[in-house]
């Protein structure tokens, strides 16, 4: 069976964005991008599966501007056989991504589609369940862990206040949570095996999908900050702000 | 205008997140129904006829709802969907698993973890784990919404709203319910909690993570876990506070041996009163500290245990 795993590229997470001086967005010029780690996650087990014997083919996916070529080629050294990116400079929201993997979908038949459950970006946590409902299938957001058996998939999740398990029928979506693996770290040897393999450059013009975004931003500012107290020297201390100029404690 | 919020339950009882959910209707504006989607759920739909501000409550009983499978709640969402012009859910592990799903199936974009209401098209929301805040304008016909709860004052109670009974979905066929593992414990919901007890990786093991137990026990406090701490197995999973875990803004917030990632900041700093207690005088977290307190947390913790 065929998994598909769609990965974005996005400012690397331990880069610290900047709010643009005239409040359009954050100032993603001359950042470090990387692959959103939730998708690290999601190639990293569509490898496994497929180390395990259980999937035969995993296809990397990535939707943007040219450069998440680059994306592409490290799913492929972590372990995608090809990657397939949908090549546009339009600001691409989760609803429009989640159209143009439908129609890939529909294209490679894959019994699986796994999915980070949400880009460190623009937190939206969307596109694994509108795919979902596009295609009519099943879903598991926030997936520990991944079972396959005949035509089904069991997978735990996390949810508010521990773990739950439920079985989906194939083909399914699954979003991966933190916790659901440890990728491996990508070796210089399956990089230049990486560069060889196949990736194809398709348009959401030639997969027949408006992308057009559907919100707009109007402004992007800098949280309001957070000013810093004062350090207390002691326990004792502690306790008195906390019980006579707090008034949280009684 | 009317707002349909989807109700947050376990059958048996009302989610607290719902009352932020429906103070974020409130401030939208318009007729607000509250959908109970569950099984043997009529107490859930009592109870959520008392928040105020709440004109009707419907309620959808199913075996094929007992369990909040994503597929088939979209479904019964959907098949109300038509008469709103908003549709609400709380940002929380099951709001987030169905809201994109109904969005989708309507054909319109769905405004995540929305913190604040601009004008019923215009929301704020937090991107880059909470390092800028975005305003954005849908012009969807129907805006489908999660809310960040800890965004919004609970909506009090004392209405007295009508409920009434609609069809139910059946099961959409794609998924069952298999088990669910949930932690027992007699503290509060991390989301809702009015204090928060939070350890970090400067606990150092998840045997010395019970030292906080009788804190949280002095405090009547949830527990909760930075990201470290929960990656090192100190702390379960659920208990993870942060942009990627839960977003809680209690009325204090105790971070011990949590030295202050980004990443972690985003998910307490609306805290009301923040405390934070680490060895470590150049640790972030003491940057958004209304009370720093530089200590060796293995002492301070039992001595704030006993002088509190």
């Amino acid at each position: 069976m065929k998994v598909l795993v769609p990965v974005k590229r996005v400012v690397d997470y331990n880069v610290k964005v900047r709010v643009k001086s005239d409040h359009t967005g954050v100032d993603i010029a001359n950042v470090k991008m990387s692959m959103n780690p939730f998708d690290e996650i999601a190639v990293e087990e569509a490898t496994r599966l497929k180390e395990k014997g259980a999937a035969t083919e995993v296809i990397a996916v990535s939707c943007g501007v040219a450069q998440c070529q680059e994306t592409l080629r490290t799913a492929m050294a972590i372990g995608a056989d090809r990657g397939i990116l949908v090549q546009t400079d339009v600001e691409l929201q989760p609803l429009a991504v989640a159209k143009l993997l439908k129609v890939l979908a529909e294209k490679e038949q894959p019994s699986l589609i796994i999915l980070g459950k949400q880009a460190i970006d623009d937190d939206s946590n969307q596109t694994g369940q509108m795919l979902a409902a596009l295609l009519g299938w099943s879903q598991a957001t926030f997936a520990s862990k991944i079972e396959l058996g005949d035509g089904v998939a069991r997978v735990t999740r996390e949810v508010d206040g521990g773990l739950e398990t439920i079985e989906l029928k194939l083909p399914a979506i699954v979003t991966t949570d933190l916790r659901l693996n440890e990728p491996r770290y990508v070796t210089l040897p399956n990089i230049m095996k990486a560069k060889k393999k196949q990736l194809d450059t398709v348009t959401p013009e030639s997969l027949g999908v408006d992308v057009a975004p559907r919100l707009k931003t109007l402004k992007v500012v800098e949280p309001a900050a957070r000013s810093a107290g004062i350090k207390v020297q002691d326990v004792a201390a502690l306790v008195d702000k906390l019980k006579n100029e707090a008034k949280v404690v009684v | 205008m009317s707002i349909l919020v989807i109700a947050e339950h376990d059958n048996v009882q009302l989610k607290g997140a719902t009352h932020n959910v429906v103070a974020a209707a409130a401030k939208i504006g318009g007729d607000i129904h509250v959908l109970v989607a569950g099984a043997n759920a009529r107490a859930v739909a009592d109870h959520a006829a008392k928040i105020t501000g709440v004109s009707k409550v419907l309620l959808a009983e199913s075996p094929a709802l007992a369990d909040s499978l994503a597929e088939n709640v979209a479904k019964q969402v959907l098949a109300l969907a038509s008469g709103y012009s908003h549709i609400l859910f709380a940002a929380t592990a099951s709001g987030k698993n169905v809201s994109p799903r109904v969005a989708a199936s309507l054909d319109v974009a769905q405004i995540s973890e929305i913190q604040a209401v601009d004008s019923p098209d215009t929301f704020q929301r937090a991107i880059y784990a909470g390092n800028a805040i975005a305003t954005v304008q849908s012009n969807d016909p129907i805006k489908v919404i999660t809310v960040r709860t800890t965004g919004f004052d609970a909506a009090p109670e004392g209405g007295s709203a009508s409920v009434e009974t609609v069809a139910a979905a059946d099961s959409a066929g794609l998924s069952t319910f298999v088990g669910r593992e949930v932690a027992k414990n007699d503290r509060p919901e991390l989301a809702g909690a009015r204090v928060v007890v939070s350890g970090g990786r400067g606990m150092g093991s998840a045997e010395n993570f019970k030292l906080l137990d009788p804190l949280a026990d002095k405090l009547g406090a949830a527990m909760g876990a930075s990201r470290a701490a929960v990656d090192a197995g100190y702390a379960p999973n659920d208990w993870q506070v942060g942009q990627t875990g839960k977003i809680v803004a209690p009325q204090l917030y105790v971070a011990i041996g949590i030295s202050g990632a980004i990443q972690h900041l985003a998910g307490m700093k609306d805290s009301k009163v923040i405390v934070a207690i680490n060895k470590d005088t150049e640790a972030p977290i003491f940057g958004v500290a209304d009370y720093g307190l530089v200590a060796d947390l293995f002492q301070a913790v039992p001595e704030l245990v006993t002088t509190l």
